[in-house]
């Protein structure tokens, strides 16, 4: 194709998403949509297994059998969300391998707040809550984004993902009607977990180097500072409920915009933690790469007895 | 001699291939597009797809990664490579031959207001 050729079809193209067809995995795209595509499902997808970890630490000591039904069916659902989108990805021409091969050698990302410990229970609570809470926010417009698989996959998770968040507020609000030690406890939590959830929504507008063309393609519908204002401007009256304190001294409604002013993030701490340097960023990929790796044999013997029931099967044809 | 050696070393390098693309093959597990019916008098509709050794293996799968929820009583499991697609770029020849016909829909009939029932 020459260039002028490929210059018309990404106008038809782009003039598609902006009257907000559908783009079908088939369809002709531009290769930069692709690999953005493949990025960012990919992260999202890598995001869900690796979510699963900081939690499962936590199954087999929830405190009563209710809790320990609710957490095992969200740790479940954090594997169905990472199925949906990784099929979903392998649309676009990646193989499921490729997509494992990315994240365990750290080619690919996956969310910077999974390199946090989960010390207390009261982590499961916080955890559903916020990061949950802000995974909704930056889930709902993707409902709409312009690939068609990817926005089928997102009306799937958020319709399951509200119950992740109820759940967690209700661990916190049982812990601050508990014990003084128990309300300490959901404090401790909301602590350690408030900043990094609101790293969690991306670094500054400024800083985001991919915002533009995402908003383009409907990747994004608000940008980072927008969602982060969002999130913080809900979540504050949901801490007021629990009686806890948000650790932000700068933290102040502002009558002239309604919205909350919020004290500066450490930027440094994001980035450290995004390049490999969180404090549990290599527990989480030992043990990620470690599951996969005890469960190959598991894999294999699995597909010799398909063949074997298929030989079998070819066996009976014949005779 | 250099053309004989070339020949070798294409037909090894093919041999290669081939015993990487069966290793491949025998590992990974193939791909399998999922149909949930949500509920009796409704069709089959495509939910997803996912991975799994063989069919059975499929079913069980699609039950606990697509119907979490009763959100299905009947799936059916097709391995991918067994669907025929239609090309999107060969959609002019494919559909628009039926965009002129508009006398296949009843609106195109011009009958007095009078006439009731039609």
């Amino acid at each position: 194709m020459s260039n002028e050729q490929i210059k018309n079809l990404e106008e038809i193209f782009e003039a598609r998403i902006a009257r907000d067809e559908k783009i079908e995995p088939k369809d002709w795209m531009p290769e930069k949509y692709r690999k953005t595509h493949i990025r960012q499902m990919s992260q999202h997808a890598h995001s869900e297994i690796v979510g699963m970890l900081p939690e499962g630490n936590w199954i087999t000591r929830a405190p009563s059998l209710r809790r320990k039904a609710a957490l095992l069916a969200k740790v479940q659902d954090e594997a169905g969300h990472g199925l949906y989108i990784y099929s979903a990805c392998e649309t676009l021409g990646i193989s499921r391998d490729e997509l494992y091969e990315q994240l365990h050698s750290g080619k690919a990302k996956y969310s910077s707040i999974f390199n946090y410990p989960t010390v207390t229970w009261a982590d499961m609570g916080a955890i559903g809550w916020l990061v949950d809470g802000a995974a909704i926010i930056n889930q709902v417009p993707l409902c709409n984004t312009s690939f068609g698989p990817y926005a089928r996959a997102m009306v799937r998770v958020c319709k399951e993902e509200s119950f992740h968040q109820r759940q967690g507020f209700e661990i916190m609000l049982k812990l601050c009607n508990g014990t003084p030690e128990q309300k300490e406890m959901a404090q401790d939590a909301l602590n350690r977990w408030w900043w990094p959830s609101l790293m969690m929504l991306g670094p500054t507008d400024a800083e985001s180097i991919h915002t533009e063309q995402s908003m383009k393609w409907k990747l994004k519908r608000k940008s980072n500072d927008e969602l982060r204002q969002q999130f913080i401007d809900q979540t504050v009256p949901q801490a007021d409920i629990l009686g806890l304190t948000i650790p932000d001294l700068d933290l102040k409604f502002n009558e002239k915009t309604g919205s909350y002013d919020f004290g500066e993030i450490d930027w440094d701490e994001f980035w450290q933690v995004v390049k490999g340097h969180g404090p549990s960023n290599k527990k989480r990929m030992k043990d990620r790469v470690g599951a996969w790796e005890r469960g190959a044999w598991v894999r294999d013997a699995a597909m010799a007895y398909a063949e074997k029931q298929e030989d079998k099967k070819e066996l009976k044809k014949v005779s | 001699m250099i053309q004989d050696f070339l020949v070798l070393c294409l037909e090894s390098y093919s041999v290669a291939v081939l015993i990487q693309t069966h290793i491949h093959m025998s590992k990974n597990w193939p791909l399998w597009e999922i149909f949930v019916r949500s509920k009796n008098g409704l069709e089959h509709r495509h939910f997803g797809s996912l991975h799994a050794a063989d069919a059975e293996m499929a079913l069980e799968n699609a039950r606990d990664v697509y119907t979490r929820r009763s959100e299905g009583v009947s799936i059916w499991v097709v391995e991918s490579k067994n669907i025929t697609a239609s090309n999107p770029e060969h959609n002019g020849e494919l559909f628009e031959p039926a965009q002129d016909k508009v006398y296949r829909h009843p609106t195109f009939y011009d009958l007095p207001d009078d006439v009731k029932h039609m």
